[in-house]
């Protein structure tokens, strides 16, 4: 038996038919559905290049049995893009340059979305630092990744106030 | 032909207007977005998805694997095993050049090295393949291993690898310690690390017929072609070879490995494209690895604080079948004014993987001993530490004697400690404080040869005024794509929005390797040359024409800028436009090449000073950078943006080396018990704290036309070293070993 999984992802409702019940979200969206924008670095949660968000908190796509998310609404990088206008994280990962080999970096973006939404390191470069610990970049571009999200998180707080004020 | 030797002439005039820019990266949108394709983002219709099976021994036989079980699993395809796994065209074993190590493709049942793939396993899904592996259930016959210096087999050897001479003397060691004031050793070990990029080795491979394309990430794409075509016995001319992004390289990519022609081997049997990526364990093994060093080293001074001798011994491992050896003790050949100098290298045999390049192979662990004994030695002078370094500035190279060809090392000392805030460090160990925290504050000097390899490009201008440039560079995140190409739109005269680069595979001219810090000096000579030679037929074409304004340009010569020709003589100019639609043509293409001509004359390096401060626990003997400058002089800075991010990357390799970095073998079963990313630690964001890597000018007339020297591997150099004198400082504790164990610190 086939088993039938429904899934939002960047937005499109899909309805999956999964040829093999152990596939994990990430080989479900990278082997399955060709969104290979997410990246698998050890398959075990513990580098975050899968890092997408899963009903907007950021999770570890690897550790996700994709089963076990039926109903859930998934974002990954390729969905953070308006049309050709980056998301204020993509735009400010570029201007800081805050990756190298780019490798990790669709984890890091995600990482960055989330932790920016869960509004708890807000301005403070070492909190950033700690709620970005979980990405790991091999390149080491990890000064650009904290400048990158402070930009961002500036951007996204004052484009948020401007239409609260509106 | 004056005018036109004139042209060609002023090309490292006309170098700055793209290059020197700090311009963004031109891949940054694809890779921010998820649109750049890495080598396992392939899908090809009919794929087939291939999982090895590694040995969980370091050394023996396999007498047994359940390959029934494994076949019977459903979705599975093929098990190849030593008993019917299809056969390279020549010897694992053959040398067809330098930079090739044993060929693992399943050839006998021995286990020479734990992580060795012993079987393949395809099927049409992932998790099939993956079940298959783990069906297996190997069974083995073990021997007796040896996995670390202490046990390993010591063998004496005249070259470290690539033909690098062991030993080297020069003067008198003997004679000048025998006159000398103080006698410093120190001894240094530094541990098994291993490249882990984050994107694992991947492989998808497809015929076509006789044509063969791969997807791999790769570091040096032309020889690749070679050495696969030579395997598999094939036509290189047969092979299509893209790596178009490298997701993290480290050296790791650019030497193949059997499990690569192992995935071809199947694609070719089964008619099917095959895709292989190695599980993160698997990349302990199979792929290279910075062997372990035991260095030793001798510091005499006169009564000044003057070196007379230095003495630089390396011990290191290599694997049972081939020869890796980390030239470590090479370090101490050209960065301090020792008249007596004597640097070996021994090797042992050990039942592991064969060792390779990792960012700055030799030079990394060398740097960090010969930092910590010049600390050593600083101390016994009763000298600062960046006085000690001072006073023995190396004005040329003490190994040759040869002039450097630049050296703005005086300069990176100042402007790092300046930063730093270096002036009134109290000498005495133990006498800064941040709360109940240990604080010390450490230097290092920082050096790194300047290669040049050898690459072709062309560069075609075509009648729109726009240009096609083209080489097979790879680029790993050093920038490539970006670098090279502004690099061009210099060499051909025109704005780089109006260039478009094609590069990342083999169809392309080689671009040789991305690796020794050489690739952006050689490759982009290459295309520079290039780009000089469209023009120079342009020129051609222009001043021998009476209906161009540059008729007769005569001896003063034209100069080429913003997609024109201008003479020298008067404001007079043409576009390329109408030049080429003058003389009816649609494009000229102009080729080029990067090399260095005949042995050098002078000493090439890239130089820096880094300064470190650490905070230590006094009680835990936990250690974390607090703050880390570097300053580094490395020629032309051709994008200062990329450049700033390669230094920091190397100084933050350098905070994993001093502090995180360890594989750690099991004694028992001679395997490693940390081959993961939670058990081998890399820095985290968090390790990094307040850092800054700044450039000073420096101009090199020498090193290469361009005057590019190269910023990828120098930022390990003297980091490490520098927090470990910076350990040192806080606790009164010199390393004895990086990484530093916070037992070692109480």
């Amino acid at each position: 038996m086939t088993p039938t999984l429904n899934l939002t992802i960047n937005g499109v409702p899909q309805q999956i038919a999964l040829d093999d019940p152990r596939a994990t979200l990430l080989d479900l969206l990278r082997e399955r559905i060709g969104l290979t924008g997410t990246k698998k670095g050890c398959d075990r949660g513990q580098c975050g290049a899968c890092t997408v968000l899963i009903d907007g908190r950021r999770m570890n796509a690897c550790l996700a049995l994709a089963l076990s998310y039926d109903g859930a609404e998934i974002t990954t990088v390729e969905g953070l893009a308006t049309g050709e206008t980056l998301h204020p994280v993509q735009a400010a990962f570029i201007a800081h340059d805050g990756f190298q080999c780019g490798y990790c970096t669709p984890g890091q973006i995600m990482s960055a979305v989330g932790l920016i939404a869960e509004g708890e390191a807000g301005l403070d470069p070492e909190r950033i630092r700690e709620g970005m610990s979980g990405n790991l970049c091999r390149c080491a571009a990890y000064a650009g990744i904290t400048e990158a999200v402070l930009e961002a998180t500036r951007e996204m707080t004052s484009a948020t106030g401007e239409r609260e004020s509106a | 032909m004056d005018d036109l030797m004139n042209l060609q002439g002023q090309g490292h005039v006309r170098l700055g207007s793209s290059a020197g820019q700090a311009l963004t990266r031109r891949d940054g949108r694809l890779k921010v977005t998820g649109a750049a394709t890495y080598a396992a983002d392939n899908r090809p219709d009919g794929l087939l998805h291939a999982v090895l099976a590694t040995a969980g021994i370091a050394k023996g036989r396999v007498t047994q694997l359940d390959v029934a079980a494994a076949a019977a699993h459903p979705g599975v395809v093929k098990v190849y095993t030593p008993e019917n796994a299809p056969r390279l065209a020549i010897s694992p074993d053959e040398k067809i050049h330098p930079f090739v190590w044993r060929m693992e493709t399943l050839t006998d049942d021995r286990v020479r090295y734990a992580g060795q793939p012993i079987a393949l396993v395809l099927a049409e899904t992932l998790e099939a393949a993956t079940e298959g592996a783990r069906l297996l259930a190997p069974r083995y016959e073990a021997e007796p291993h040896r996995v670390t210096l202490d046990d390993a087999e010591p063998f004496e050897t005249d070259t470290t690898v690539f033909g690098r001479p062991a030993t080297h003397v020069s003067g008198d060691v003997e004679a000048a310690r025998s006159g000398a004031a103080h006698h410093v050793e120190a001894t240094v070990e530094t541990s098994q690390q291993y490249h882990n990029s984050i994107e694992p080795h991947a492989i998808t491979a497809r015929w076509d017929g006789a044509r063969l394309e791969i997807d791999t990430p790769n570091q040096a794409i032309g020889l690749s072609k070679q050495t696969f075509a030579a395997f598999l016995g094939i036509d290189p001319s047969q092979i299509l070879l893209r790596s178009p992004f490298i997701g993290g390289g480290f050296g790791s990519k650019a030497i193949l490995y059997g499990g690569q022609l192992l995935a071809v081997l199947a694609a070719r049997e089964l008619g099917r494209p095959v895709k292989l990526v190695l599980r993160r364990d698997q990349m302990y093994g199979p792929v290279g690895h910075r062997a372990p060093t035991r260095q030793a080293l001798q510091i005499d001074l006169d009564a000044e604080g003057n070196i007379a001798a230095l003495e630089h011994d390396t011990v290191t491992l290599t694997s049972s079948f081939d020869q890796f050896l980390e030239s470590a003790s090479n370090a101490s050949h050209s960065l301090y004014a020792a008249p007596n100098l004597r640097t070996t290298h021994h090797g042992r045999r050990a039942d592991v993987g064969t060792p390779g390049p990792m960012r700055a192979p030799g030079e990394a662990p060398g740097s960090a001993a010969l930092e910590i004994a010049m600390d050593a030695a600083a101390r016994s002078a009763g000298l600062d530490p960046l006085e000690f370094r001072l006073k023995n500035y190396a004005e040329s190279d003490p190994s040759t004697g040869q002039p450097f060809s630049s050296k703005g090392l005086r300069e990176c000392y100042a402007e790092a400690a300046r930063l730093f805030g270096w002036a009134g460090r109290p000498a005495e160990p133990r006498s800064l404080r941040e709360g109940r925290l240990l604080k010390g504050w450490g230097m290092g000097t920082a050096q790194f040869p300047c290669p040049m390899f050898q690459a072709a490009a062309h560069a075609t201008l075509r009648a729109d005024g726009t240009a096609v440039i083209e080489t097979s560079a790879a680029d790993m995140g050093q920038g490539a794509w970006t670098a090279l190409a502004q690099i061009a739109a210099d060499g051909l005269g025109i704005d780089l929005d109006k260039v478009e680069f094609r590069s990342g595979h083999s169809d392309l001219p080689d671009a040789g390797v991305a690796g020794g810090s050489g690739h952006t000096a050689t490759a982009g000579t290459a295309l520079f040359n290039a780009g000089a030679d469209a023009v120079r037929q342009l020129a051609e074409l222009a001043t021998t024409d009476p209906a161009s304004p540059l008729f007769g340009a005569g001896n003063a010569g034209v100069t080429a800028r913003a997609g024109r020709l201008w003479r020298n003589d008067d404001e007079r100019s043409e576009s390329y436009e109408d030049i080429l639609a003058r003389a009816g043509l649609d494009l000229v293409r102009g080729e080029g090449k990067g090399a260095r001509e005949g042995e050098p004359e002078r000493a090439m390096f890239s130089h820096g000073a880094v300064f470190a401060e650490v905070l230590v626990d006094p009680d835990l003997g936990q250690v974390r950078v607090s703050r880390l400058i570097g300053a580094f002089a490395a020629g032309r800075i051709v994008n200062p943006r990329l450049a700033r991010s390669q230094l920091l990357g190397g100084m933050i390799w350098g905070i994993g080396m001093a502090l995180q970095e360890e594989a750690v073998h099991d004694a028992r079963t001679g395997r490693l018990t940390n081959a993961d990313l939670a058990g081998y630690h890399v820095p985290v964001n968090a390790d990094v704290p307040m850092i800054e890597a700044l450039t000073v000018h420096e101009d090199d007339p020498y090193v290469n036309a361009l005057g590019i020297k190269g910023v990828g591997e120098i930022g390990v150099t003297g980091t490490v070293g520098a927090i470990g004198n910076a350990v040192w400082h806080a606790t009164g504790v010199q390393p004895a070993r990086f990484p530093i164990h916070p037992e070692s610190l109480i």
